[in-house]
């Protein structure tokens, strides 16, 4: 996973609100059995026509999606499906973080264990950065996992929160695994305390 | 001595899990029963491979296939590449891991929420966890299970355990007797419009009131298995003697002594009066119709007696644009009733409506009648002990005899991974649990419905109200 600490990029405004992780990545690329190539079926339906002609109107598919880093999403982005294949295909499209008022829980620790930042903002903020965003194609942002704010044009900045734990571990670019690893003399502890009720082996 | 503070089945659960909470850290909660299937774990196979870890608990994981395989004739090879890779893909690794796995030649395979209650493997108090949000459906029981992700997955392979922060308690309340050809579908889909699918966000929802009592098991199962679509990770039903009737004699409950001290342990559990909730909402069960969606979310539902709704009546622009585009995509009228809509495909099943309950309410509607010849109708079971079942009790017969198509187990057109799909354009009456844009086959429109609406819906060969035909 690679480290997260600051960002500067432009932005790809994405206002609906309840996109779900179908519409993310249709549920038939789900056949695959690793996580390589997924930028092709994000937002499959919405970006390509059925014979794979890419649609212009849709906006990932428009100049200022290129190279952009940042996305920023509309309430509740992420709903349904626990599928991580949402965020493999975003990081593999190029974007590190995701701006908007909710996010929804599976989704949003996907994210966090892929090294995809889910940045809460109030919805009022929210709003003003996806108005900014239409008006200006090449606005940039810049979001500090450190402090924990999101800088916009003019020097404002807006903090958001995280948990520290998740805030370390993208720091440090490292997989929450490590953790629990660590965790093996409390689990073998449990593991004595509370036997099984069942067993699905033998 | 100090009063013992009273509270909710979710912190009973929640409090007895927890391995070690570190100050500034997530709680590590240790996980009771890992159930897997084809399509989320693959990866979190591989990583175990690369990071040479082993699966600390292979007696506490199940795995079985069910969104990726053909629901025809299952002698023949898988037809899709992809798909065949994929379901081989599971068998080499339970093998390697030591994984015990019902195949698609198991008398135990289904859909993945349907055997875990079946087999008895799903038990009140427990945590459950599956690469996939519907796990939801398991807190019928009185289990706290919720849907993971495939790192989530390589997690608990790995370690038996997740880092979890704890979510709020919201309450659910549902009072009343239900109106005949008003089902469990209708609650939840009732619950979703009313409360909105963001809703139960960071919630752990728990069902209580007299209409969720006098629910059968699986009738639970129908509304848990529809958490997610609230918002909610997870729904719980604090168990009783439904609960307990329903779990004798399954193949993994505990037997003799252990059994006794099971059921005492599982008496334990409800929420204790006085215990308080984050938050709460009531619905009068008596006052429900049956429920139908018109939309492309799953809170976008209505009476099915009930108009579409109009975008310039929603509170923001937000809701309004939804609508709008949600309309667009339905190709429907906003202010028009769906009543008399035609209809293409009727699909029966899925994890939220494919046990034997349900399809003994199709076919009750079904028996005797014709599904419309312009109206495709598959019944898919959702597990092959359901299918058995189904068999002694002459569904299927009555099922072909009325036109409709009988299928092996399976996921199905739920998600339309399998080569089951609607055509782009396609209106579907749907006992499954969402109606997103595709997710039925690119272009497809899902009408989400109980297996009574569905049922009806089939013979009237449009949107119908089941009340019509009992």
């Amino acid at each position: 996973m690679e480290p997260f600490t600051t960002l500067t990029s432009r932005v790809v405004p994405f206002p609906q609100d309840n996109v779900d992780t179908d519409i993310i990545v249709p549920a038939r690329y789900l056949k695959v059995t690793d996580k390589a190539g997924m930028d092709q079926y994000l937002f499959r339906d919405w970006r390509f026509e059925s014979d794979g002609t890419p649609k212009p109107d849709f906006i990932l598919n428009q100049p200022r999606a290129q190279g952009a880093q940042i996305f920023l999403t509309g309430r509740n982005f992420g709903s349904g499906s626990s599928r991580e294949h949402a965020p493999w295909a975003l990081l593999a499209f190029g974007f590190r973080a995701l701006i908007g008022p909710s996010f929804a829980d599976i989704f949003l620790g996907n994210s966090l264990k892929n090294g995809l930042l889910p940045v809460v903002v109030p919805a009022e903020v929210s709003a003003e950065l996806l108005r900014l965003a239409e008006a200006d194609p090449n606005l940039e942002l810049t979001v500090d996992l450190p402090s924990q704010t999101v800088q916009l044009p003019g020097g404002k900045r807006v903090s958001f929160p995280i948990d520290n734990f998740s805030k370390q571990c993208l720091l440090a670019g490292v997989d929450q695994l490590g953790y629990l690893l660590k965790q093996e003399a409390h689990i073998r502890a449990y593991e004595a305390s509370h036997p099984p009720l069942l067993q699905t082996t033998g | 001595m100090a009063e013992r503070l009273p509270k909710t089945l979710f912190e009973k659960i929640w409090e007895r899990h927890v391995v070690v909470e570190e100050p500034d850290c997530p709680a590590v909660l240790y996980i009771d029963l890992h159930l897997i299937h084809e399509v989320t774990s693959p990866q979190a196979f591989q990583a175990l491979r690369e990071k040479k870890l082993k699966v600390r608990q292979p007696g506490r994981v199940v795995a079985t296939m069910d969104h990726s395989i053909p629901t025809r004739n299952r002698s023949l090879p898988i037809a899709d590449p992809l798909a065949a890779n994929q379901v081989r893909q599971l068998e080499i690794n339970c093998r390697e891991f030591g994984i015990p796995l019902y195949d698609m030649n198991s008398p135990y395979q289904g859909i993945v929420h349907v055997i875990g209650p079946e087999l008895g493997l799903t038990q009140p108090g427990m945590t459950i966890v599956c690469g996939d949000s519907h796990t939801s459906t398991h807190g019928a029981l009185g289990a706290l299970a919720f849907g993971i992700g495939t790192t989530e997955v390589e997690h608990v392979l790995a370690m038996q355990c997740l880092l979890q922060r704890k979510p709020q308690t919201f309450e659910v309340r549902v009072d009343g007797a239900l109106r005949p050809g008003v089902t469990s579908k209708d609650i939840i889909l009732a619950v979703i419009a009313k409360n909105g699918v963001a809703g139960g966000v960071g919630c752990v929802f728990e069902y209580t009131g007299s209409a969720i009592r006098a629910l059968s098991m699986e009738a639970r199962m129908t509304i848990c298995n529809m958490s997610i679509e609230g918002g909610a990770k997870a729904g719980l039903i604090a168990p009783d003697d439904t609960t307990i009737e329903y779990m004798a004699g399954r193949p993994f409950v505990p037997k003799g002594a252990a059994w006794d001290q099971a059921v005492r342990f599982w008496k334990s559990l409800p929420t204790d009066s006085g215990a308080r909730y984050d938050k709460s909402l009531t619905l009068d069960a008596s006052a429900l119709e049956p429920m139908i969606t018109y939309g492309t979310n799953p809170g976008m539902g209505m009476p099915i007696t009930g108009s579409i709704p109009r975008p310039e009546s929603m509170p923001d622009a937000a809701s309004r644009g939804a609508l709008a585009h949600a309309l667009e995509y339905m190709a429907l009228e906003p202010g028009k009733p769906l009543l008399g809509h035609p209809v293409d495909v009727v699909f029966i099943g899925s994890c939220t409506n494919s046990r034997i309950s349900d399809l003994r309410l199709a076919a009750q509607i079904l028996k005797g009648r014709k599904v419309s010849p312009k109206v495709q109708v598959l019944v898919v079971p959702g597990s092959q002990q359901v299918k058995r079942m189904a068999e002694q009790e002459g569904l299927p017969q009555i099922f072909r005899e009325a036109g409709a198509d009988w299928r092996e187990p399976g996921c199905s057109m739920c998600l339309a991974m399998n080569g089951d799909e609607l055509r782009p354009g396609q209106y579907c009456v749907s006992t499954s649990n969402r109606n997103f844009e595709g997710r039925q086959g690119k272009g497809g429109r899902t009408f989400l419905a109980s297996p009574l609406t569905a049922a009806a819906s089939a013979v009237a060969g449009s949107i119908a109200d089941v009340r019509t035909l009992l």
